[in-house]
């Protein structure tokens, strides 16, 4: 069973669970952006929940198949061809299914039942867009393998999920560097706007600076996903799943784990804001 | 020796600290439950554990008490890089360094350094143990492409590029050991805590 990609979309990447454990080798997680969406559509269609699927920005994705198989898209609101977001859809031999534009959110996951079986590299399926590591970003033609190790048949027709918030606020808890900064509250202040050089690295946001009172040069040190990191700029990037596994600017906060789902929907233009962690 | 435990989300404490290394060796013969992960930088070590076995609390009370060990004496075998030094910027850290570009080659190849730390990009190990005389600058404008194999220094720190990337290190020469290699088990052949040295070749 194969995957025939007749058009990739704005960006289109395999994607798992990523890979842990080898951050002291300078290699980062990685993996989906959103995984709470990820680990549905891979429910959805039978698999264990870490089988790699697709992470589709924005839509666009043109998919075939080459025999009966069924999928599932969650995440961004985005039009389909066939069948509705967060169910299972059947696809037919030959069968043409593509996503349209997503009118909220910024990424799909588009998940098939066997799961896509690329090689793996350190135990992962996941393309890490820094490290470039894992599968390369999926173009026009490639035939992209279909595994056979999916469990059993899914039960459910349809998964609800909470739309997604226009101006989230993410909950944050203090960072190693908050000491640096004249006025770290600013940041529970400020409403921020993402800026469009945001990536799977880093969602660059844009609003007033954040003052430092400790100028000189941090050295390189560890960061973990959320983390906040300033630049010189003033200007917050709030470190996603292709993250540099050490940085060499200061950390101010950490948003919560569990909301960096939300922040891999944000879309350039769109505001949001942090409050503490309770 | 103390020890500094910064916050740094639900899931990692950031001790800051001068012996690095020393610490964590410590930390890893100790085997704390609940621990997940150590990563070490140039004056912390990151250290992520599972919220559903210890606490931020419970484990920086353990933290605390650690003494790094001595490394030097545990430390097993050296990898050698041999080095073709013909780097495009020798003349520029010659000049910076007020030494001769044979001086900075004796200099660098004669070093005994350790690798302390990677990142920046996968494979990617900063050796310590530079002389003082080449902690030079990095490039004020950095490179788009560096080949991997590149020899490269910029201020406290030696580096072999493990792939092509953009860069604003320092160029001494390039080596054709692989330092950096996912097909192999381990991919990385500095890890941290590894012995290093430089040896001078001709092409």
């Amino acid at each position: 069973m194969k995957l025939e990609v007749v058009r990739p979309g704005f960006t289109t990447t395999v994607q798992d669970l990523g890979r842990s454990g080898h951050a002291a080798l300078g290699v980062g997680r990685s993996g989906a952006a959103d995984r709470g969406s990820f680990r549905l559509a891979n429910r959805l269609v039978g698999n264990s929940p870490g089988a790699a699927a697709l992470e589709v920005t924005l839509g666009g994705l043109v998919l075939r198949a080459s025999s009966v198989t069924t999928v599932a898209v969650t995440g961004a609101l985005c039009p389909l061809s066939k069948g509705g977001l967060n169910s299972p859809i059947t696809l037919w031999p030959g069968e043409e299914f593509a996503l349209g534009t997503a009118s909220a959110g910024l990424r799909c996951y588009v998940a098939v039942r066997g799961g896509i079986d690329v090689a793996p590299v350190l135990g992962s399926r996941a393309t890490d867009t820094l490290g470039k590591l894992g599968p390369p970003p999926v173009t026009d033609g490639m035939l992209l393998p279909v595994g056979d190790a999916a469990l059993g048949f899914p039960v459910v027709d349809l998964a609800p999920r909470a739309s997604l918030p226009s101006s989230p606020v993410l909950r944050v808890t203090p960072g190693p560097r908050r000491d640096w900064f004249a006025s770290p509250d600013e940041l529970l202040s400020t409403v921020y706007t993402v800026s469009p050089d945001s990536d799977r690295v880093g969602i660059r946001l844009t609003g007033p600076p954040l003052r430092r009172v400790r100028t000189d040069e941090l050295p390189s040190e560890a960061c973990v996903p959320g983390s906040l990191q300033v630049p010189p700029s003033g200007r917050p990037i709030l470190f996603h799943a292709d993250h540099p596994t050490t940085g060499g600017y200061p950390v101010i906060a950490v948003v919560e784990e569990d909301d960096l789902d939300l922040a891999a929907q944000l879309r350039p233009g769109q505001t949001l804001s942090f409050r503490p962690a309770s | 020796m103390t020890v500094r435990l910064l916050p740094c989300g639900r899931r990692a404490v950031l001790v800051e600290l001068d012996d690095v290394l020393g610490y964590q060796a410590a930390l890893t013969s100790l085997d704390i439950a609940g621990v997940e992960e150590l990563v070490p930088a140039a004056r912390t070590l990151l250290v992520r554990f599972d919220p559903a076995v210890t606490t931020a609390d419970r484990l920086g009370a353990v933290l605390r008490e650690v003494s790094p060990v001595d490394i030097a004496a545990s430390a097993s075998g050296e990898v050698v890089i041999p080095v073709v030094y013909d780097g495009e910027d020798l003349a520029d850290v010659a000049a910076e360094a007020g030494l001769s570009v044979a001086s900075v080659i004796e200099r660098h190849s004669a070093g005994s350094y350790v690798s302390a730390f990677c990142g920046f990009a996968p494979g990617f190990a900063y050796l310590s143990g530079l002389d003082a005389q080449l902690h030079v600058s990095r490039r004020s404008s950095p490179r788009t492409r560096i080949p991997a194999g590149s020899v490269a220094i910029a201020g406290e720190y030696s580096a072999v590029y493990p792939s092509a990337s953009p860069g604003g290190w320092r160029l001494l020469g390039r080596t054709d050991l692989p330092v950096w290699d996912v097909e192999r088990e381990p991919p990385n052949l500095l890890p941290p805590g590894t012995r290093v040295r430089f040896s001078a070749v001709t092409s």
